[in-house]
């Protein structure tokens, strides 16, 4: 299963190889990771992304909340939180297809941040769904660089205890 | 099948076990010993070695000590090192010797057992997160996690060993790995994105080097390590001998230039000589090569090589600029550059400076005293050696005193000689590292000059030297204590002994007696000599046990952190300082 850990770290050196080496040693490749301040000096938020057995994941979260430096880590699922992410991409379009790739940019409400005689740079930004979909739509013309944030995630306020998410 | 077609079909190969693909790549890497220790996990493995003789596996009898064969055996054979132990434990108690390999750049490839793949991280029995743990004393560090990987896995780990600047390696192989099948293919070039050392030197660098060396009135070459890995002792014999620059060389340099030549400075540093410090202090032109500038070479940083211009020839660039500001860097192999320096350098004659060199050599010789009616004095022992043995042997030591004395006294004359753990000084090295040696060339005697503290951090491995009749002597300089640290306790903190007398130590002879080998004990200067040439001549493993003056302290020595002109010369207890004759010598 994928899933997404948010973890609250204190915010000293080698906190990040610690927590990521808790995912190595499992062999478990992390699919992305973002660390980032907290509103608290102190704190760094680190949200993980990654595959493994359910089982395994859970076993993962408990040791990271036995580390010193970890102060929270939720596991979120996707209908309880807000997820993020930035991806920029350059994207082979020549005036032939620049027009192609300039609708499919306003389709998915991207930000044009460069042109040249044969790229496109869009900035899109948006939950894990909305990015994987764009991404899907411009390979058709051809990536040539593309860089991502990887997913920053917080969960929805006001859920109650009992409430069941969907699916 | 019911096809029909004419077409050959594609060959399809074998599938063999995991276990099979490992040994089948290590024969393909031209690895004649394997130094290990078994264990549960290498069950398949280890049931090769029974069928099969191309490779001979060297039961060891600790982990540690299987590392530092692996070393030993890379440092005298010019090849990799490979060490095979098992999973927990037995992968714990390599990490000394890997970080020994990582701090001296030493190609081993060490293959560790691992706990099936389903119990990874479960905490099972004798698991532990090895390739975690290594990573940053590993060039690099691989969990194979299928079967198919092995042999492309196995491929990359050599190259990465042998390549560039050489370095451990550490591939962790789960049971279930080994156990599983796959078809072996180990054709494929090794070609890794972001891994491509460059060995060949920037024209233009090369080009400044020799106008340096043009212009220099008064240069030094100041050699390490890197010259005996890269090869390079030929084309640094011609370039010294042509512009007539004299050399110096680190613990791990000793080997690359031979130590009787007249353009021969010793090792520099701490416990170097005084007229190799000297030479480096009045220097124009300081020519690193294949060296780090190590805080036990330079001391005090800003008082080093201060009137020098500095080129540094490295194949690591992280080394270069590091510790010193370098004002020509280099970046390649230390063979190919200097063969590229050579083709520009021009017979040049130094007369000025070979005469100040000679002086100085003069001035500040390397000396000790040994009165009739003392005991015997480490430095002659090791000298007695060097005059009986020489060039038939290979020498490996420990560390400590006895490590400097052997530094500063034997006479080394060809690459890979001399043997020691220099970067991380680990006690306990010398006496695996002459077995992997005396594997790697049975055509040369393999002597460790042993201490007796480090010599008894490892002494069980006498059963293995025995167990496979590897005929490595142990000199060992015995002062029934840590004489290194007895050393700045003598001279730093007021002759207060602490936690350094080993009066209770073994009988060496019955020791010796005891796992099958020769022992010899020897406290009379008279014995010495024929204790020598006893132990020589006798067959297989050999202890010969020296008994040395415990008060003997190695001089010259640089204060830890202090300029080399502050160098303390000669034992001040007994003698009056040179201070005066130091502070006359004019300044440049």
């Amino acid at each position: 299963m994928r899933q997404v850990f948010s973890i609250l770290v204190n915010n000293h050196a080698g906190v990040l190889s610690h927590v990521s080496g808790l995912f190595a040693r499992r062999g478990y490749n992390i699919e992305s990771i973002a660390a980032g301040p907290t509103e608290d000096k102190e704190a760094t938020r680190i949200v993980i992304v990654a595959f493994g057995e359910k089982t395994t994941l859970e076993q993962i979260a408990r040791q990271l909340r036995k580390l010193y430096d970890v102060r929270e880590v939720q596991q979120l699922a996707y209908n309880e939180s807000v997820t993020r992410e930035l991806v920029l991409a350059t994207v082979w379009a020549d005036v032939t297809k620049r027009t192609e790739v300039l609708q499919i940019a306003n389709a998915f409400g991207a930000n044009i941040v460069n042109i040249s005689d044969e790229t496109v740079t869009l900035e899109a930004s948006g939950n894990d769904h909305k990015t994987r979909i764009l991404i899907k739509a411009l390979e058709r013309y051809g990536i040539a660089n593309m860089a991502r944030t990887g997913m920053i995630a917080l969960p929805f306020e006001g859920m109650t205890e009992d409430w069941e998410p969907l699916a | 099948m019911t096809t029909k077609s004419k077409r050959p079909t594609p060959l399809k190969k074998k599938k063999i076990s995991g276990a099979e693909i490992i040994y089948r790549a290590l024969e393909q890497e031209g690895v004649e010993y394997i130094f290990g220790h078994p264990g549960a996990v290498l069950l398949g493995l280890l049931d090769l070695f029974l069928q099969r003789s191309k490779m001979k596996h060297i039961l060891t009898r600790h982990e540690q000590c299987a590392a530092h064969m692996a070393e030993g055996y890379a440092r005298a054979s010019g090849g990799v090192g490979v060490c095979l132990v098992t999973s927990g434990p037995g992968a714990t108690n390599l990490i000394t010797g890997i970080t020994d390999a990582y701090m001296d750049s030493i190609p081993i490839v060490c293959l560790t057992g691992q706990v099936g793949t389903s119990m990874i991280g479960n905490d099972a029995f004798q698991e532990a997160d090895i390739v975690g743990m290594t990573h940053t004393v590993t060039k690099h560090n691989y969990l194979v996690k299928r079967t198919e990987d092995l042999a492309k896995t196995l491929k990359e780990a050599f190259h990465i060993a042998r390549t560039g600047r050489p370095g451990p390696v550490l591939v962790d192989l789960p049971k279930d790995v080994m156990l599983g099948e796959a078809s072996f293919d180990y054709s494929d070039e090794v070609d890794i994105r972001g891994y491509k050392p460059r060995t060949k030197g920037h024209t233009r660098q090369i080009q400044r080097v020799a106008e340096a060396i043009k212009e220099s009135k008064q240069p030094v070459l100041y050699v390490g390590g890197g010259v005996i890995h890269s090869e390079a002792h030929k084309e640094l014999l011609k370039l010294a001998e042509t512009a007539n620059i004299p050399v110096t060389w680190t613990l791990l340099g000793a080997g690359a230039f031979p130590s009787r030549h007249e353009l021969s400075l010793g090792m520099l540093g701490m416990h170097g000589t005084a007229y190799a410090n000297k030479a480096v202090d009045e220097c124009d032109l300081l020519l690193a090569v294949g060296s780090r500038f190590d805080d036990r070479v330079t001391g005090k940083l800003s008082e080093f090589a201060q009137k020098a211009k500095i080129v540094h020839i490295d194949i690591d660039p992280t080394a270069i600029g590091k510790n010193v500001s370098v004002d020509i860097p280099v970046v390649g192999d230390a063979r190919q550059v200097l063969l590229e320096v050579n083709k520009l350098v021009k017979k040049q004659k130094r007369s000025l400076w070979q005469k100040r060199i000679d002086r100085l050599k003069d001035d500040f010789p390397l000396s000790f005293d040994a009165p009739d009616g003392s005991p015997i004095k480490p430095q002659e022992a090791i000298v007695a050696l060097s005059e009986e043995v020489g060039d038939k042997a290979i020498v490996t030591t420990e560390v400590g005193q006895h490590q400097m004395w052997a530094a500063q006294f034997y006479q080394v004359s060809f690459p890979r000689q001399f043997i020691s753990s220099g970067g991380l000084g680990t006690m306990g090295f010398g006496f695996p590292a002459a077995i992997g040696a005396a594997l790697a060339r049975p055509d040369k005697l393999a002597i460790d000059i042993a201490g007796d503290g480090s010599f008894q951090m490892v002494l069980q491995e006498l059963a293995t030297a025995v167990q496979y009749q590897i005929p490595v002597k142990v000199f060992i300089l015995n002062n029934y204590g840590l004489g290194m640290v007895r050393q700045w306790q003598d001279l730093f903190m007021d002759r207060r002994f602490s936690e350094v007398g080993m009066e209770v130590a073994p009988d060496y002879v019955k020791l010796a007696d005891a796992y099958g080998a020769k022992g010899i004990h020897v406290s009379d200067r008279a014995d010495l000599r024929p204790a020598i040439r006893e132990m020589v001549e006798t067959p297989g493993p050999v202890i010969l046990d020296v008994v040395v003056d415990q008060d003997e302290l190695v001089f010259p020595m640089v204060p830890a952190g202090g300029a080399s002109k502050n160098m303390i010369l000669q034992d001040q207890r007994k003698k009056k300082p040179l201070k005066g004759k130091l502070s006359a010598l004019p300044d440049n």
